[in-house]
Order: C-alpha cells, then sequence, then structure tokens
C-alpha cells in the first residue's frame, strides 16, 4: 500500500507540472479591428489575461483598480474560479480529500470528487477501450463507449464514500481532513441490468468480478444482485463525461456501497458462481471485529454525518450561527439529523434541504444563537432503516477495540472556544 | 378593467383544472417501449481469443491458473531481483509495506502480511501477476509468478522449502488466518454493528 503511495504520488506530481504549466498570451493590439479583437486588446492594458495548457481563460495580476473602469476578461473556452477563491482537494500519495467545508451544495464540482486509486490514473484512449462481459452468459460481448451510448440512459445524484474515509488523533483537522473521501455527483449511464439481458446473464452466476483497465488492474467480486438492482456503467458526471481521476471513458457505479467497489477504467466484467476472493476484498477493505473475526464483503456504507461549518480552522462570533453540514446512508433516504450544541446533552431536529435522494447526500442547517461559552456541537443522523449514526464509543463496544479502520462513521464533535475557535474534539484511539 | 382581468384568470384556472388533467394523462401514459425488457442488440461479438488474452483472473478454485510450477528457492532470486526495493529484505517491510510476517512482535501486531492476515493463497497469484512489480505491473511471466508465490509462502512459514506450487497444489493449501473471515453482518436498523 506504501508502495502505491509513493510511485503514485510521483506520477501525479509530473502530471500536475504539465498541466499547470501556463501559457502567457500577449494580446496585441489587432491589425483588423472586430468589436471583440478591439476589446481584447483594450484589455491587455489593464489585466494580464493568461492561458493555461488545458484551455482555462484565467485572470491574472489583477491590480486594485476599479472593475467598473476597466474592461474584463473575454468570453474563455473553460470557466474558471476565481482568483479570490482557494478551494482544492487535499492529496495524499493514494487518495486526495475533497474540500467539504468548501460546498453549498450537495453536487461535488467535478474537479473536487474525491480521488483514491491503486495505480495511478491512466490515460484510456477510448477509441482503444472496451468493456468485455463474458463468464456465465449466453452471449459474451463486448462494448465500445459508442455502444454503450446507443442504451437507454439513466442518471441518478448519489454519493460515493471511499469506505476508509475517518480520520481522528488532534483537535486541528478539518471536515476535509476527518472525512474527505466522499462526493457526490450526477451520474449517467447504461444500466449495467440492461447489459446483463444483452449477453443473458446465466441463473447460475452469483457474482461478478469488475476489472479496472488502470496499471492495477484492480478487482472486485460483486453479488450478481445488486448488478441487476441498481448498478450503472456510468460514462457522465454532473453533465459531462467521467473524468479521468473519476474512470473515464466509463467506471463502475454501485450506489450506496464503499467506493472500491465502484470500478473505475471499468474493461471486463465475468460472471461467476463464487467470488474470486481478489486482494482488495481480501488483504484490504476487510475489517477486524470483536473475537479475532474479521468481516469481509461489507458493501453498505453506514448512515453519517458531519458539520462542516462551524468547522476547524474557523472561528464564530457571539450571536446567530447558521449551523450547516452533511448527512448520507448508503441503506437509503436520510430520515433525519439532530444537532447538539450542548455537548450531546439534548438534541434539536436540523432542517434538510429538498431534495432528499436516496443514497445522496444531503445538506442540513440549524440555527443556533452562541452566547459566548465554551460548548461542544455535532450532529447525527437517522437514516430510513432505524439506524442512527454511532459515536465512537458505540463503534469500540460494538467491534471491539482492535477495530479496523473501514466503515468508521462515528459522530463529530467540535469544541467551541471562548475566543470562537473551533476545534475537532478527538477521538481517544484507544478508549 | 378588473372585472374582466378576474374573468380572464378564472377562465385559465379553469382550463388547468378541467383540461390539463385529460390533456396530461395520455401523454404520461402513452405506450413507451418497456426499457427494461428490451434487447436491442447493440455491442459485438467477442471471440474467446479475446478473453483469453484479458481474462487474467484466479478463483480459490484455482480456475484460471496457468500452466508452470513455482519453488522458493528460485522465488527468492526473483525477489532479491525485483521486489526487494519496495518490500525490504525478505519481505519484511519497505515502502511497499511488509508482506511477511516474522517474529517481531512490534510488526506481527502492527502490520497485516499474507502469513497473518490473506485468506487465500490463490490471490498471491492473481495479485502479483496482474499488479506487480508497481514500476513494471504485468511485466511478470507465469513462470516467475509461481516462484514468487512459492517463495511468499514459505516465507510466511506456510509452506516448506522444496514445495511445488502449481495449479494443483495452490488452491489446496490452507492460509492460517481463513476462518478469521465472516460476511458483512450489519444490517441497517437500531443495531450498531
Amino acid at each position: 500500500m506504501k508502495l502505491n503511495n509513493s510511485y503514485c504520488g510521483q506520477n501525479e506530481s509530473i502530471f500536475m507540472q504539465e498541466q499547470d504549466k501556463i501559457i502567457e498570451i500577449s494580446q496585441t493590439f489587432p491589425m483588423t479591428v472586430s468589436r471583440r479583437k478591439l476589446l481584447g486588446g483594450m484589455v491587455t492594458t489593464a489585466v494580464a489575461i493568461t492561458q493555461s495548457a488545458n484551455g482555462q481563460t484565467i485572470q491574472k495580476g489583477l491590480t486594485d483598480e476599479d472593475p467598473t473602469k476597466v474592461t474584463g476578461t473575454l468570453a474563455g473556452e473553460i470557466g474558471t474560479r476565481s482568483p479570490f477563491v482557494k478551494s482544492v482537494k487535499k492529496p495524499s500519495d493514494i487518495s486526495s480529500r475533497s474540500p467539504l467545508q468548501d460546498f453549498y451544495g450537495f453536487i461535488t464540482p467535478s474537479d473536487l470528487h474525491f480521488e483514491r486509486h491503486h495505480g495511478g490514473v491512466p490515460l484510456i484512449d477510448p477509441q482503444k477501450h472496451e468493456l468485455i462481459i463474458h463468464g456465465l452468459v449466453e452471449k459474451p460481448l463486448k462494448f465500445s463507449l459508442a455502444d454503450l451510448k446507443r442504451f437507454p440512459s439513466v442518471s441518478r445524484i448519489a454519493f460515493l464514500e471511499c469506505s476508509g474515509n475517518f480520520r481522528t488523533g488532534k483537535e486541528t483537522m478539518t471536515p476535509q481532513e476527518i472525512a474527505g473521501l466522499t462526493s457526490q455527483s450526477e451520474w449517467t449511464g447504461v444500466k449495467l441490468a440492461t447489459l446483463f439481458r444483452e449477453v443473458g446473464v446465466k441463473p447460475s452466476a452469483k457474482w461478478f468480478l469488475a476489472e479496472g483497465g488502470d496499471s492495477a488492474v484492480m478487482t472486485r467480486s460483486i453479488p450478481v444482485a445488486k448488478g441487476w438492482e441498481d448498478a450503472i456503467i456510468a460514462y457522465g458526471q454532473n453533465g459531462e463525461p467521467v473524468r479521468p481521476e473519476q474512470g473515464f471513458p466509463f467506471r463502475l457505479f454501485l450506489p450506496g456501497w464503499e467506493g472500491n467497489t465502484s470500478v473505475k477504467w471499468l474493461r471486463r466484467i465475468e460472471l461467476s458462481d463464487e467470488p474470486f476472493m481478489t486482494r482488495e476484498e481480501t488483504s484490504k477493505y476487510t475489517e477486524a471485529i470483536k473475537d479475532g473475526k474479521i468481516r469481509m464483503f461489507s458493501f453498505d456504507i453506514d448512515a453519517r454525518s458531519i458539520i462542516t461549518f462551524p468547522s476547524f480552522p474557523q472561528s464564530i462570533e457571539k450571536g446567530w450561527i447558521e449551523i450547516k453540514g452533511l448527512a448520507w446512508s448508503g441503506r437509503g433516504k436520510v430520515l433525519k439529523v439532530e444537532v447538539s450544541t450542548n455537548a450531546g446533552k439534548t438534541w434539536q431536529v436540523a432542517n434538510i434541504q429538498e431534495p432528499v435522494l436516496d443514497k445522496a447526500h444531503v445538506r442540513f442547517r440549524y440555527l443556533w444563537k452562541w452566547n459566548g461559552e465554551e460548548t461542544e456541537i455535532m450532529s447525527r443522523v437517522t437514516d430510513e432503516t432505524g439506524y442512527t449514526q454511532p459515536t465512537f464509543q458505540q463503534l469500540v463496544e460494538a467491534r471491539g477495540s482492535e477495530m479496523g479502520g473501514y466503515h468508521l462513521n462515528p459522530i463529530t464533535a467540535w469544541q467551541i472556544k471562548k475566543d470562537g475557535r473551533v476545534l475537532l474534539k478527538p477521538e481517544n484511539l484507544r478508549a | 378593467m378588473k372585472a374582466l382581468y378576474l374573468y380572464f384568470g378564472l377562465l385559465i384556472n379553469t382550463c388547468f383544472i378541467y383540461f390539463f388533467p385529460t390533456w396530461g394523462k395520455p401523454i404520461s401514459q402513452a405506450k413507451q417501449i418497456h426499457a427494461d425488457t428490451t434487447l436491442y442488440g447493440f455491442g459485438r461479438a467477442v471471440t474467446q481469443a479475446e478473453i483469453d488474452k484479458i481474462d487474467i483472473d484466479v478463483s480459490p478454485s484455482g480456475k484460471g491458473l496457468p500452466q508452470g510450477k513455482g519453488i522458493a528457492t528460485e522465488g527468492k532470486k526473483i525477489f532479491e531481483a525485483k521486489c526487494v526495493a519496495c518490500h525490504g529484505i525478505g519481505g519484511t517491510g519497505g515502502v511497499g509495506g511488509v508482506l511477511v510476517t516474522t517474529n517481531d512482535t512490534k510488526i506481527k501486531k502492527k502490520e497485516k502480511t499474507i502469513g497473518n492476515y490473506w485468506p487465500f493463497a490463490t490471490t498471491v497469484f492473481d495479485y502479483v501477476r496482474r499488479a506487480m512489480p508497481f514500476n513494471q505491473p504485468g511485466s511478470l511471466s507465469n513462470q516467475e509468478v509461481y516462484h514468487l508465490t512459492a517463495y511468499l509462502l514459505h516465507a510466511n512459514g506456510i509452506i516448506d522449502e522444496k514445495k511445488i506450487i502449481d495449479a494443483q497444489t495452490l488452491p489446496k493449501i490452507e492460509m492460517p488466518n481463513h476462518k478469521a473471515f465472516v460476511p458483512d453482518d450489519r444490517t441497517g436498523g437500531s443495531i450498531i454493528r
């Protein structure tokens, strides 16, 4: 795993350098004068416009000048973030975390969707990439991206969370650092059930292997029932082609299940009567529970919520504060979110922003008047199965103190200090 | 004038109340090809040769294991040439993690290894062949993978040095931690598991 880390990091950084190369476009006054070109020429006097290698027009070198007195940037090919906004993922060598504290809505901007891969992001030419479905089927078939797009399509908004998405241990941690391996998109593609019918999946098929076309040729075994139920072969993400980091040209998407099962860069599906016991589902993505037992094929993501405002490193002032955050469940819809502003002594129901979708992030809000006294604030979600998000202590009691690091969804508490500082209340790992 | 507006207002409302349902219903219930039963015929037939080219998985039953055989002493040489940089001497640790359980109690307790954790021996062959070495994935021959599998199983004290590892013997190897693995017992509802 650490091997992956270092090499992964290396590959990424090389890629980033190429991507970030900025091409300065000098805008000289044009010979042939048109209104558009004239505007372009005028701009050089006030704002330096640069274009990155990937075609983004960027406002750069902003001055103190009154923006109503200078012509702005011309229309570009790709939209940009304001240079005053810094919202970025936080990469480690093997993953990159979404800045949960920066988001206003329940959709994660595609370029801020978390990343997790086991052999770097592959560069795949869709003309040379196919999905082969074989094994216990009547008629093995291969599908190009163009073939997949001909089938009836579906879209659904759902979250994707890595099951290893919990960090704790110090007070100075952000929501991104604690739980940034969850993101939400609108995924568009063809139902796997549609393809299952095309190939004629045999009744004896109980599992299927999903295999990626990355350098790890990553594989997971998935029960066939999930394939029939709601699996999607997704080629669209938030209205555009799935991004390379998310599996371009297409990926498996399994709503509500641990992210590792939604195999990216999908190249092969093999139907079988038994699971394949791949490395990812045996030596990884399994977790120790009590009595020396190790849980495997723990697919569902349990319900979880986290307050993203106020959170570290923000600070607050006395008076009205809108507590905001995200809640979700891999088992269905969020039923309610409760917030405590007195360290868990009492709980109040928070407002949930519609629409509340199945296996999807929702945003919750709770108005609180802070009196300036030290306290702790926290949230807990209940999903439609009646499951209520546990405390860390409850998880330890259920799974034992040697419990593994996957599928941890504890209530996250923030300490509010007298001076308005907000600090995580870290869990004692050996409580 | 006000009365006139009121009149039109009522008329429009009336339209919606009385006509909208009768217009709307036949449209929404119009006969559609049912997307969930139709066969479309998209995609192309794939030959067995095309499948064989990328069908590299190995099951616990041994299905998918190729011809060839391996032995630990040969595997040790390959390991020292191609794996030791990331997994350390004897597989005891490096940037690629620990592979071998040793008597060092610190490592034993903390690190999951093939010997103390992996439930199936076939997974070693499958994973090494598909993804290793990290900087040259998929570059090892089947023969090399058999040797490495034998070496890693021997280094973990699971087989003796002379044991031949092949398509028949590998699936029969019992891994020490096999029995620890249990299916997911979480079900949602009120119980925390």
